[in-house]
């Protein structure tokens, strides 16, 4: 047992500040635990989202001693015997209080990636693939959402690109729908003109925070690039298609991207396709 | 309180929970045309399916063409100790393939075997490999598969909303009352039907793999509307959560390392689960380490390893060998699969429990054993729900997936969760859809009601002063592992009765400070509530059964009593508002079901018994409203 100094910042998006807590750190704790401590014996309205306490939902987000990570798995031995540990809300998001922040962007952003749709069955009815097909794709659906790498992406964090790019866990996302072999739609088009796979400068920061260690610049989001270059950009091609008007692709059964939403002012994701619920306010 | 000046949302169906269950009750109600709304304590897709590790259990014979549903139906019922209402095992077992195929076409990308197919993996009481997986983190991938889905499908998803209370008008449901936990803002929702979809009451121990979102919600839901609750007694212990450090204790170790070839042993090194193979199970269960080894290498006529008994006989395996002194330095015994397996392998097949490991306890499990122990797992028993429907003694009011009962008896296989949530998710939302078409008028609920459910949902923010909520939790959790743990006795669970009654006063004074914006002071304040009447219904229902079975051990009336077979404990509350408990006696099964359920495997696999069974569902969803919950399995079967 030791005591530890805290600094934890409190507030919500009218402002707020920096408060210090010291408490007793045991063997094994991590700063989650930390966190329940401080809620149970000093400030029991402390704001703090979390649910598994194991690495494999992606709630307790947030910003320790400067760097994003999830306060479940972040150990208390990482730290120097006397180091004060800081502890903020993600930054790129709208703080809701204390270390709560609104992350229904990425809820918002999920709703216009186009459905899976699957491909026709096999002649006996069942679908088939082969593990060294769907390895890729498995990567990326490792993912637990705890949108880390939407938090340190430059586009999102510095440049306020939240209305040119999806950022990488959408990236990913839609790259394990492009790379499933049992997925019917050409997702390359979206990839390009709505997702906005030219923003990233492939600067690895969200590779480096990702929890699931899931290699999400090299494996997704350069394939994805390629794809689009070829398409779109390919010298070669612009030729053959100016000189011969030929091999022009098949278009894809069109999918409107549903456009940015505007701010909401509940947390409720509306359901798409349908407009179904009335409200009365 | 002007109940015109809340903020109110009609649907025509409201979901309670976005865990499996939930998500695809929703689909199927949204699929069948309703507006459906969902309510979700969390954001969507942060539900505790997705420590769901195993797989889910299909008998699509991918791997072993000998599967099939009636194998799999006896399985169930034997892991159940034969309590399970029948009905439900049957639909279960014949439903849970279709489902699992119907994710694939909504993009989940499960494991493959050479050939191409879904792979499926072995588990504790299953004859054949059966769970379709993802590696280690099926719950995950089952969760992002119905949430990527379910956004496209019209449903409204309301995050971060906790339900308060059902509304009724007169005996049927009208909606239910809720905030939201980011602004502490009221919400009406009204609707003709809600379906409970809110997991188990873990969080009423200490030692648990359950997430904070384990109240048992749903099940206070429903005692406090009238409906009927039944088999709390059976709380599961998984029998390897982690044992240290202390703040992970209780964290889940996938049954899949047993289920790969690792074994257990305790402090001499002794393999020792050779020592608890139960009668029932001993001509399927391999009695050698010689025998063990060729079921690993996969040789034909091999018996199954004792690790892979059911969770209850392991788990109290496991607890006796440290109760002997034989257990590992902190309390448990050891898992090992660095011995069995190469580090390539368990890296791929195990990769969340070797980073779990990795990371939170500084154990390399390609390297050295684990340590683990029993930790309160799953609900056995919940709400008491119509077979075929889902629905509760309440018209309008279903409930499915863990916070429903019925299915899985006294004991749960492991790999029937994730599949229960799927088969009943859907057979919830037809029903309810049915149900809400059949409707002859809209029932509204007064504004009584509403008061009452928001003045008490703010009598906590209100006190001037009054008791720490964080502090009653854990004296909860205190009472609950210290009277009513894996061993019970009638004495003990009595005093634990008492320390309830007493600790219920406190909670009527509970105090939470500050403002009711993002409040968890004032979150956990709340949720005691629905943990005080689950641990109550736990209490009041292990002490009635007089026996020992499947996840229910009583010290004092050891091993399982034939004419307590008979008999489901119901619970409801009185028109006191006390919790009444009563012995109900079940209805006997219809005879092919009798037949295959007790049959020898011999003569199931050979068609000697059970030739003659239905292959298909056949649920007459009218004659099905017809009936009542108290004639679930007469009227199923005419």
């Amino acid at each position: 047992m030791a005591e530890r100094r805290f600094r934890i910042w409190r507030g919500n998006d009218q402002g707020g500040d920096f408060e210090a807590f010291d408490e007793e750190v045991s063997e094994g704790m991590v700063v989650l635990d930390v966190l329940h401590v401080i809620q149970a014996r000093q400030a029991p309205d402390l704001a703090v989202r979390w649910n598994c306490k194991a690495g494999k939902c992606g709630s307790c987000s947030m910003e320790i001693n400067g760097k994003p990570r999830l306060a479940c798995m972040t150990r208390m031995n990482i730290f120097e015997a006397d180091e004060t540990i800081t502890v903020q809300p993600l930054k790129t998001f709208p703080v809701v209080k204390d270390l709560v922040s609104d992350v229904s962007w990425n809820y918002q952003q999920n709703q216009r990636i186009a459905p899976f749709k699957v491909k026709a069955p096999g002649p006996d009815g069942k679908h088939r693939m082969y593990q060294e097909d769907v390895d890729r794709v498995q990567e990326f659906r490792k993912c637990i959402e705890c949108f880390l790498c939407q938090n340190v992406c430059h586009i999102l964090r510095d440049r306020d690109g939240k209305d040119r790019f999806v950022g990488p866990r959408f990236m990913i996302r839609a790259a394990g729908l492009e790379m499933n072999p049992l997925d019917d739609r050409d997702r390359v088009p979206e990839v390009r003109a709505e997702y906005g796979s030219g923003m990233c400068n492939i600067t690895r920061c969200c590779t480096e925070v990702c929890p699931e260690g899931i290699n999400i610049t090299d494996n997704g989001i350069i394939p994805m690039k390629e794809r689009v270059v070829d398409r779109y950009y390919d010298p070669l091609r612009l030729v053959g298609r100016k000189l011969f008007g030929i091999r022009k692709r098949k278009e894809p059964e069109s999918y409107t991207v549903p456009a940015q939403p505007q701010p909401r002012s509940q947390n409720t994701t509306k359901g798409s396709n349908t407009a179904k619920s009335k409200q009365d306010e | 309180m002007d109940v015109s000046e809340i903020q109110t949302i009609h649907h025509d169906v409201v979901i309670i929970g976005a865990g499996g269950a939930g998500l695809r009750a929703a689909i199927e109600c949204s699929a069948q045309g309703l507006n459906t709304g969902v309510l979700s304590k969390s954001l969507l897709g942060k539900a505790h399916t997705v420590m769901a590790e195993g797989g889910m259990a299909a008998a699509m014979g991918n791997v072993d063409k000998r599967d099939g549903w009636k194998i799999h139906f006896r399985d169930t019922m034997r892991g159940g100790k034969f309590l399970n209402v029948w009905r439900m095992a049957e639909l279960h077992a014949k439903q849970a393939p279709a489902r699992v195929r119907e994710l694939e076409e909504w993009g989940a990308v499960f494991d493959r075997t050479k050939d191409g197919l879904i792979n499926q993996r072995n588990f504790g009481g299953h004859r054949y490999p059966r769970l379709a997986h993802v590696g280690d983190r099926t719950g995950l991938e089952l969760i992002r598969t119905l949430q990527d889905h379910g956004v496209h499908q019209g449903i409204d998803f309301h995050m971060e909303c906790t339900a308060l209370r059902l509304l009724k008008d007169g005996e049927r449901i009208a909606g239910v009352c809720a905030y939201w936990r980011e602004t502490g803002r009221l919400v009406i929702f009204r609707a003709p039907a809600v379906i409970l979809a809110t997991g188990g009451g873990g969080r009423a121990w200490r030692v648990t793999s359950n997430s904070w979102e384990y109240t048992g919600d749903g099940i206070a839901l429903a005692y406090d509307a009238g409906a009927e609750l039944m088999d709390l007694e059976f709380t599961q212990f998984h029998p390897t959560g982690m044992v240290w450090p202390p703040s992970v204790r209780g964290t889940l170790v996938t049954e899949g390392v047993r289920g790969e070839g690792g074994i257990l042993l305790n402090n001499q090194g002794k393999r020792f689960m050779f020592e608890y193979i139960p009668e029932r199970f001993a001509p399927e269960t391999a009695d050698t380490i010689e025998e063990s080894d060729s079921w690993l290498r996969g040789e034909e006529g091999a018996r199954r390893p004792p690790e892979l008994l059911t969770r209850d006989v392991v788990a109290r395996a496991i607890r006796a060998e440290v109760e002997a002194g034989r257990g590992s330095p902190h309390g448990g015994a050891f898992l090992d699969i660095a011995n069995r397996r190469d580090a390539d392998f368990i890296k791929r097949k195990l990769p969340s429990m070797y980073h779990q490991f990795k990371e939170l306890a500084e154990v390399d499990i390609t390297q050295e054993a684990m340590e683990v122990g029993p930790t309160l797992h799953y609900f056995m028993g919940g709400i008491r729900v119509h077979a075929e429907t889902q629905q509760t003694n309440v018209p309008g009011l279903f409930a499915c997936g863990e916070c429903a009962a019925g299915l899985h008896g006294a004991n749960r296989l492991g790999g029937n969760s994730l599949s229960d949530l799927i088969v009943f998710g859907t057979l919830s939302g037809t029903a309810a859809a049915h149900y809400v078409r059949n409707l002859s008028s809209t029932p509204r609920a007064d504004d009584d009601q509403i008061e009452a459910a928001f003045g008490w949902a703010r009598e906590p923010l209100m006190r001037e002063n009054g008791e720490n909520p964080y502090v009653l939790h854990d004296e909860l959790q205190e009472i609950m592992g210290k009277y009513v743990g894996i061993i019970r006795t009638g004495e003990e669970i009595e005093e634990g009765i008492d320390k309830l009654a007493a600790l219920g006063k406190k909670v009527a004074e509970v105090k939470a400070h500050g403002a009711s914006q993002y409040n968890p002071g004032w979150h956990e304040a709340l949720s005691l509530h629905s943990l005080m009447i689950t641990a109550e219904a736990v209490a009041r229902a292990g002490h009635l059964r007089e026996e020992s079975r499947g996840a229910h051990t009583r010290l004092d009336f050891e091993g399982e009593r034939d004419e307590w077979v008979k008999y489901n404990i119901v619970l409801r509350k009185d028109s006191d508002g006390e919790m009444e408990v009563e012995k109900v006696e079940r209805s006997a099964p219809v005879a092919y079901l009798d037949e295959i359920g007790r049959a020898k495997i011999e003569d199931l696999e050979s068609g000697k018994v059970g030739a003659d069974a239905p292959d298909g569902s056949d649920i007459d969803l009218d004659a099905a409203f017809a009936g009542t919950v108290e004639h679930v399995e007469e009227k199923a079967h005419g």
